[in-house]
């Protein structure tokens, strides 16, 4: 528990996230090799790279979801605001309590109405009850840009909404656990071409209180809303910079080769 | 308009591929096909023909006993006419409910294990058995309490026979549990895993929700086979013309009741076991039709 509160109560250092180390494995299979890198708070990172470079892996590392899976380990460390969430002691129900983190496939809770979808994580938290959790609830749907859209149908289930609103209910469901750092695991490929712009313009305005981690296949979203581009190739970082200076200047010979498409 | 013009004129039989051939391998083809459309086309029709003449038979030999007596009274001593079956559908009540409390918790627990929690060779152990379970023969359930329960307490019970029903319906609970919770997608526990729910309640809230309805299915087609399961309960349950008060007396039930008056020498209880059979069939019926109500009613869907 001790760790917990530290874990929210540390003030901003230089990086919300700091990797150092890092690798991890699907039972034998090796699928990232000594990832080193720090996270700018307040800002979007992106996680670019061919299928199987090890880029989903990744972020799945960082809120410890990596080992829900059966068979992966991780070693290395992961310091969020200071804390390793790797070292021992340190329950990883209460890491994915504080970085958030929206998958591929937008997967609403089918059993659940709209309102509980983003209820739930403060109801097994306990951190709202009540008005607070209507005002809670409120809150998070309108950051996720979705409370015009569903402010009528709050008890209707989330199996009514479009693909791209179903996202968006799923960021605003990441958003009431009031998380630091917000993963996200290609949000848009689910998605057509209107509900991914979007879902872009909210990142960008989230990332003026959320630090997020955005993986993508998609060069041109990247370059669109993310400030810094992390390129992963077979399982290794080969290069991290600020988005523009990367697709621009491209200091490794693999960058240039994948922003180019001649691979990947 | 160009396009109109220059259509292609109709392909010549020769230069047709779409047509089909005259050599043997076509014919082969042909014959087999319809071989195998007339054959699976005549075993349904029989099948369903022998379902539809049991029905049938069943009901037209009952159907003249089905009156409000046969619901509300007691069994008439041998020999007298009238009478009725309110012992059995009390006994078969009382049955099915002990049945539940013993079997849904039970199996589920097992189907929650073997889905969610248990891994390696315990794990595969354990669903060895549960198969292993579903193909005993019921009659040695039956002995089984007879055994364990009977006796020792010196006397045939409700309450063994709720307990050799309810073993009964374990594996089918169990398998059916698993199944549907295997099911539900990854993606959906993820979602719950990265909101900081405990395993528990990931599997508690969310899991078993989004399987319910393949759940209650799979417990409702146990609680129907029970329901008619006899051989168990000629050695637990073992019958009885009277209201049944204690879970430690004998309790009547309508599968032994038609066993009992099938053998009877006196042709009008001979002729009202074709009435509880009818009951039973009814019973049988109707919890399927409220499963495809309750699931979601008759059409194909897709999780």
């Amino acid at each position: 528990m001790q760790q917990q509160v530290s874990l929210v109560e540390r003030p901003l250092t230089e990086a919300a996230v700091a990797i150092r180390d890092l690798n991890a494995w699907y039972d034998q299979a090796q699928s990232l090799f000594d990832i080193h890198l720090d996270i700018v708070p307040l800002s979007v990172t992106a996680a670019i790279g061919p299928s199987g470079s090890g880029k989903s892996t990744f972020v799945r590392c960082l809120n410890r979801m990596h080992e829900e899976v059966i068979g992966a380990r991780v070693t290395g460390s992961v310091e969020v605001e200071g804390v390793n969430i790797y070292s021992t002691g340190i329950n990883p129900m209460n890491v994915r309590r504080h970085i958030g983190m929206v998958f591929q496939q937008p997967n609403p809770l089918p059993t659940r109405s709209i309102y509980e979808n983003v209820a739930i994580g403060a109801r097994i938290n306990g951190l709202a009850k009540g008005q607070e959790l209507d005002e809670l609830v409120r809150r998070c749907l309108g950051q996720a840009a979705l409370w015009d859209e569903v402010k009528d149908r709050l008890r209707a289930p989330p199996t009514q909404l479009s693909g791209g609103q179903q996202q968006r209910l799923c960021i605003a469901r990441a958003l009431a656990l009031d998380p630091r750092i917000v993963l996200m695991d290609e949000p848009c490929s689910a998605l057509d071409p209107i509900a991914t712009l979007q879902i872009e313009d909210l990142i960008k305005q989230l990332a003026q209180r959320y630090t997020i981690v955005i993986v993508t296949h998609n060069l041109q979203q990247a370059a669109r809303i993310a400030d810094r581009t992390a390129f992963f190739l077979s399982g290794r970082l080969i290069e991290e910079n600020a988005t523009a200076e990367l697709f621009s200047r491209p200091k490794k010979r693999q960058t240039e080769d994948f922003i180019t498409g001649r691979f990947g | 308009m160009r396009l109109a013009e220059q259509a292609t004129p109709p392909a010549s039989p020769r230069s047709n591929p779409f047509q089909e051939e005259r050599n043997g391998l076509a014919r082969r083809r042909r014959v087999t096909n319809q071989l195998a459309v007339v054959l699976t086309g005549a075993f349904t029709v029989l099948a369903s023909l022998f379902l539809l003449y049991l029905i049938v038979y069943v009901a037209g030999k009952g159907l003249q006993f089905i009156n409000l007596d046969f619901f509300t009274q007691r069994p008439k001593p041998p020999g007298e006419t009238g009478g009725g079956w309110a012992t059995a559908l009390q006994g078969t009540a009382v049955l099915i409910g002990l049945a539940a409390l013993i079997g849904v918790p039970l199996g589920m627990a097992v189907g929650i294990y073997l889905s969610e929690i248990g891994r390696g060779r315990f794990a595969s152990l354990v669903r060895f058995l549960v198969d292993t379970l579903t193909g005993i023969p019921t009659v040695i359930f039956g002995l089984f309490a007879w055994v364990l329960i009977v006796v020792p307490s010196h006397s045939f019970s409700a309450l063994s026979a709720g307990v050799a029903l309810g073993i009964i319906m374990v594996p089918t609970v169990a398998r059916a549990t698993e199944e549907m919770l295997r099911l539900v997608p990854k993606e959906l526990r993820e979602a719950s895993a990265a909101l900081g729910a405990t395993e528990s309640r990931t599997v508690l809230r969310v899991v078993i929700p989004a399987a319910r309805s393949g759940i209650v299915t799979g417990i409702m087609l146990a609680l129907a086979r029970v329901a008619g399961e006899t051989a168990p309960l000629l050695l637990t349950a073992f019958g009885t013309s009277f209201f049944n008060t204690s879970l430690l007396r004998p309790i009547d039930a309508i599968p032994l009741r038609i066993f009992v008056f099938t053998l009877s020498p006196y042709a009008i209880e001979q002729q009202q076991a074709f009435a509880g059979a009818l009951v039973l069939i009814a019973f049988v019926l109707l919890t399927s039709l409220a499963i495809r109500w309750a699931t979601g009613g008759f059409r194909v869907r897709r999780r």
